[in-house]
């Protein structure tokens, strides 16, 4: 992995009250690199994954995503990331067509730009039979995708993907990171989170969190070597034994 | 026999959830039903916890036919819904006794079904059930469906957003529960959980693609699977994609799992193949089929 970092993150701290949700965490992230962020439920990936994107200002550290402050500038970040929540957040109402409309006017794309872009999209996915479909009527599958690409809609440095595959079928959940690979491909940054181990496996490299702290960070064959594991499961395994959520 | 589907189906307007589904589980078994989220495993949980009327078939529960004897069912059955369904206004403490009192029994009198898994949240029975972690709403959520000890336990996506650790435990505490006698049948989008039951139906859009034993499911793939690996992940898939005699090409963990179209397929003559498209540090070893190899051929 060449580049410069787009993401450095220097004893990150949020507390919630005398509760530490995220621990003084540090890494950095280089272009184009794809970065798994892993941890059992309620480590704290979420808290520290809203502080980066700028909608969660920590208590203590410093973080720069795409070259700006989390705590001066998060609005320049937002506009210089993509971001698909855990949740399907396009509209349900809205064709595929109308969403990606919308979505791109959010972005301060102009029509003829939407429109170039709309088309790229259709090619990529083979949008074309159910462009004008209302988006709730789609299959989860093709609702993932679609809210993958419409989050890559501003051509952003990072895009920050909160468990894009959860219960998604086997052979989608390929295609989705197949889509991965070609964004990370493109220069694109990508930050992940996912309870697959084996697509901690896809990951150029993994950071696991434990109890708000990043407890190892390295590439998955590092990893293994380092914990006598044979798969990311088994390091997994090892490390996120939580004492308090069990 | 335990739960006992035939031929069942169901519509919503005009979208078919289930068509024809037809599968029994056996007193004691732990059956799962393995397949993504849309595939009609709620559906199946609905009709077979007579919160939903089929629109063709029949189905009986420990017995009981789902809509004539609707009320016994309900007795006798446990049901642990995708959706965290407790009150959460309530404490833990609360809503075991809540649920306990509803089926007509107490705490104590079923507390060694649930003792196991009780003492992991008692530390923490005052508190309401909204604030607690994912995971011991889960072990609640469990309670709540034991407490009245059902002779047959539902559960629909126990483990779906669950970490690696928690689903691991949650799978032990069903291995106990089943050897107290309990027939589960459960559901689950994660395919290595399927080696993990007794029998299984791999389901797909309101279909069973096939119901046996994991062991024997595996065995009916009708193809070897090679461990292909190389330096660049993205690139490999790329060029194992253009290989004319490819029959599929799946990433798996570290690996791409790779089968041929041909019988007599020679890995060396795939090694050159990569080797002139520009792959570095090749290496191709037969491998042993999963689950979700056959889920992926036979959804195909």
């Amino acid at each position: 992995m060449k580049g410069e970092s787009v993401i450095k993150v220097e004893n990150l701290t949020k507390t919630f009250g005398d509760f530490t949700a995220v621990n003084a965490i540090t890494f950095e992230v280089k272009a184009g690199e794809i970065f798994g962020f892993l941890g059992a439920n309620g480590a704290g990936k979420t808290t520290a994954m809203k502080m980066l994107i700028g909608i969660s200002t920590p208590t203590s550290g410093s973080a720069q995503v795409a070259g700006f402050d989390v705590f001066t500038n998060p609005e320049n970040i937002k506009k210089n990331i993509g971001y698909m929540s855990q949740k399907f957040a396009l509209y349900d109402d809205l064709t595929v067509k109308e969403n990606i409309t919308f979505f791109g006017g959010i972005y301060g794309l102009s029509r003829s730009k939407i429109k170039e872009k709309r088309s790229e999209l259709v090619a990529e996915l083979g949008l074309g039979d159910i462009i004008n479909e209302l988006v709730g009527s789609l299959p989860l599958g093709w609702k993932q995708k679609l809210s993958f690409s419409v989050a890559l809609l501003h051509s952003p440095k990072i895009v920050f993907l909160d468990e894009p595959t959860g219960g998604v079928d086997p052979i989608t959940r390929r295609q989705f990171w197949e889509m991965i690979y070609k964004t990370a491909n493109n220069g694109t940054t990508v930050f992940v989170t996912t309870h697959y181990m084996d697509e901690a496996e896809y990951c150029d490299r993994v950071s696991i969190m434990v109890d708000g702290k990043i407890e190892a960070l390295d590439t998955p064959k590092k990893l293994k070597k380092q914990f006598k594991a044979e798969s990311m499961n088994d390091v997994f395994l090892k490390l996120a034994r939580s004492p308090i959520d069990n | 026999m335990s739960i006992s589907v035939q031929n069942i189906s169901k519509s919503f307007k005009d979208k078919t959830a289930l068509k024809n589904i037809s599968f029994e589980v056996k007193e004691g078994e732990l059956f799962g039903l393995i397949g993504p989220d849309g595939a009609g495993k709620t559906t199946i949980f609905r009709i077979l916890t007579t919160l939903l009327i089929a629109d063709k078939g029949t189905a009986t529960v420990a017995g009981f036919n789902v809509v004539e004897d609707y009320k016994n069912i309900r007795n006798h059955v446990g049901y642990m819904p995708g959706k965290f369904s407790l009150y959460q206004d309530l404490t833990v403490e609360e809503n075991l006794t809540f649920f306990a009192t509803i089926f007509g029994t107490t705490i104590e009198k079923n507390y060694d079904l649930i003792k196991d898994i009780y003492i992991q949240i008692e530390p923490f029975k005052k508190r309401r059930a909204g604030k607690l972690s994912g995971g011991m709403k889960q072990k609640l959520a469990l309670c709540c469906a034991l407490i009245h000890k059902p002779k047959v336990l539902f559960l629909d996506e126990p483990t779906t957003g669950v970490d690696p650790v928690s689903r691991k435990e949650f799978w032990e505490m069903l291995k106990r529960l089943q050897q107290k006698g309990i027939t589960m049948l459960v559901s689950t989008p994660y395919m290595d959980e399927a080696a993990l039951c007794d029998r299984i139906a791999l389901i797909q859009d309101g279909r069973i693609l096939q119901i046996d034993t994991p062991q024997e499911i595996i065995k009916h793939y009708p193809k070897n699977i090679y461990d292909v690996k190389a330096d660049n992940m993205f690139k490999l898939i790329e060029f194992l994609n253009e290989y004319e005699y490819k029959y599929s090409v799946y990433p798996f963990g570290e690996f791409v799992h790779y089968t041929d179209k041909r019988e007599d397929f020679n890995p060396k003559e795939l090694y050159h193949f990569l080797e002139e498209m520009g792959a570095v540090n090749i290496s191709i070893q037969p491998t042993k089929t999963t689950i979700e190899d056959t889920f992926m051929e036979l959804a195909k």
